[in-house]
């Protein structure tokens, strides 16, 4: 398998991290690499086993959701970027 | 008195309690040789006055009922600690200042520890050598232009040179256990399910656990029994009867049956490694424990599966940095622009390969063939340990295939750096407990490490087996002070 600046391309704008053609090269060479590699696990037939989501053999346990901390909005505000006094802001997205 | 730093966390703990020493001249110990370490680039958080304060205050009205009494510690910076800066190593949480506290952390404060500081680590945890941190790269006190390992790179290299007695690191794929090694310090990873994962900066959910690092066994025991707990803030958290480690550790293992799993020997393998692990049997055997062959099948396939599974639950755990929210944000001419923009510039080189490998194999049409494969085969792999453990009542393996390499050897082959992890990997994909332990030194006198791994829960089993192997291999560390200002 290959992947081409393409698909580097395709990859890099689902995972909103943007590459430039220098990077997205390196990306290409370096993601072929670990993909030949990964590759390894096309020698084993799976078809007749079961996928493992968890190792953690337990139902998840429901528990009644409560307020448990009350007025740090202005705390967390405190850690975006921009001096937000009650929202986030964030560039223009509605004309 | 010895000198307070060279000290093991239990004759701190006994000499606090026996009131031979307050907890301020411990944190002012470990303060000033903090202080003069700075070569080492172990911290990335200093919190010094606010310790000694905090020790004062301590000594103050102390409560010696507690198990960590006034007892100073630095953790790794991937824990979040409320009012204090937390980093995971990463430009883009530059400015993070959290507003709540981990569970495992409050375990520690609860049993009187005092925090020294955040310890650099290999940005989001993703790294074996601690050179992917954005706050430069750690030394290992073993010698200068040495890794120390990673991702809890700066947590071994702290408590290997005396910064701490003890602290917490993350284990993902060898995190915890691969520092220890190649610093020559014990370092335990416990069962999935065992330490909480709140307010841990997530990087593979069903992988990631936290586990104590430490001088020796007996320490480590005593802060696993700290941190382990039920948490019901963390919906992954078992709860199961957790032992008293430290209170029921024991050297006698006789008769216990400890398997040597042919599939371990790998290719290329340096002789040195084959040598100590030689060794390692011939210590079990002399603590009286029955040696098994037995045979792990899919070993070979588990390298490939977690660099399938752990990038995939990456990438979607590091959606949620987006430059609204936390610290960093890159100018955009629009939102999307401003997205990008953000996380091509806030994340560095090896998260971004990362996330996009992740991506890659989560996307439309590649699901199966990539992602659900993996998850097949990690099924195969967990199988082979429950096999196994009919047979034996833990594993024997070397911690790594080779001991510390040279900062900057590995770094521009990624394939080459993920081949570290091959022994310690298959422990996290089958969720469970394992422990590394120094072992012996390789020719350039480097400290080489032996793995325990346990069945699920069985935390008390692999303690007692490294407890009773630790007495007889009686490794000393060759550390000379050489970073010491």
């Amino acid at each position: 398998m290959s992947i081409d600046l393409k698909t580097i391309k395709h990859i890099s704008r689902l995972s909103r991290i943007s590459v430039d053609e220098l990077k997205a090269e390196k990306l290409a060479s370096d993601l072929n690499s670990i993909f030949d590699f990964i590759e390894k696990l096309n020698e084993l037939n799976t078809d007749k086993v079961e996928p493992l989501t968890s190792v953690a053999e337990t139902t998840l346990k429901l528990r009644t959701d409560e307020v448990k901390s009350n007025n740090i909005r202005e705390q967390i505000i405190k850690n975006s970027p921009e001096d937000n006094k009650d929202f986030f802001v964030v560039p223009k997205v509605v004309e | 008195m010895s000198d307070i730093t060279s000290q093991s966390l239990t004759s701190l703990v006994k000499n606090i309690k026996e009131k031979k020493l307050s907890s301020e001249d411990v944190t002012k110990a470990f303060v000033i040789r903090s202080e003069k370490s700075n070569e080492l680039n172990s911290y990335i958080s200093e919190d010094f006055s606010n310790a000694l304060n905090k020790a004062i205050k301590f000594d103050e009205k102390p409560n010696l009922d507690l198990k960590l009494p006034g007892i100073p510690m630095a953790v790794k910076d991937l824990f979040c600690t409320k009012n204090t800066r937390t980093t995971a190593g990463s430009k883009i949480l530059e400015y993070f200042v959290p507003t709540y506290e981990s569970t495992v952390t409050q375990n520690l404060w609860d049993e009187g520890a005092i925090l020294l500081g955040k310890l650099n680590c290999d940005e989001f945890a993703m790294g074996s050598s601690n050179e992917t941190s954005f706050y430069g790269n750690v030394q290992n006190p073993v010698d200068k232009g040495l890794v120390p390992g990673g991702s809890s790179g700066g947590s071994a290299a702290a408590v290997s040179g005396q910064l701490t007695p003890i602290t917490i690191g993350t284990d993902t794929g060898g995190s915890i256990r691969q520092p220890a090694s190649f610093t020559g310090t014990v370092g335990l990873k416990p069962t999935y399910g065992s330490c909480s994962r709140y307010g841990i900066v997530a990087f593979a959910s069903s992988l990631d656990q936290a586990g104590p690092m430490a001088q020796n066994v007996e320490d480590c025991a005593l802060l696993l029994e700290v941190i382990s707990s039920y948490d019901i803030k963390d919906s992954t958290s078992i709860d199961f009867k957790r032992n008293q480690y430290s209170k029921e550790l024991t050297k006698n293992i006789k008769g216990k049956k400890i398997g040597i799993p042919k599939e371990y020997r790998v290719d290329g393998m340096p002789k040195e490694i084959e040598e100590l692990w030689q060794k390692g049997i011939d210590y079990a055997k002399d603590c009286g424990a029955e040696i098994v062959d037995i045979s792990l099948p899919h070993t070979s396939y588990a390298l490939p599966t977690y660099y399938i599974v752990a990038p995939a639950e990456a990438s979607s755990n590091l959606a949620r940095y987006d430059g609204v929210k936390y610290g960093f944000r890159a100018r955009g001419e629009n939102l999307i622009d401003m997205y990008e923009k953000t996380r091509s510039e806030g994340f560095g080189a090896e998260v971004q390969r990362r996330i996009m490998i992740g991506t890659y194999v989560l996307s439309s049409g590649y699901y199966d063939a990539y992602y659900l494969k993996a998850q097949k085969v990690r099924k195969l792999i967990k199988n082979d340990f429950d096999e196994a453990y009919k047979k034996v009542d833990a594993i024997l393996t070397p911690s790594t295939p080779s001991s510390a390499f040279k900062i900057g050897e590995k770094k521009g082959d990624p394939v080459s750096m993920y081949l570290n992890d091959i022994f310690t990997v298959p422990v996290n994909l089958a969720g469970l407990p394992a422990i590394s332990i120094p072992a012996g030194h390789d020719v350039a006198g480097y400290p080489l490490g032996l793995q325990i791994i346990g069945k699920a829960f069985k935390e008390q089993e692999i303690l007692n087996f490294a407890y009773a192997m630790e007495d007889k291999i009686n490794f000393k560390r060759k550390i000379k002070d050489w970073w010491i200002k």
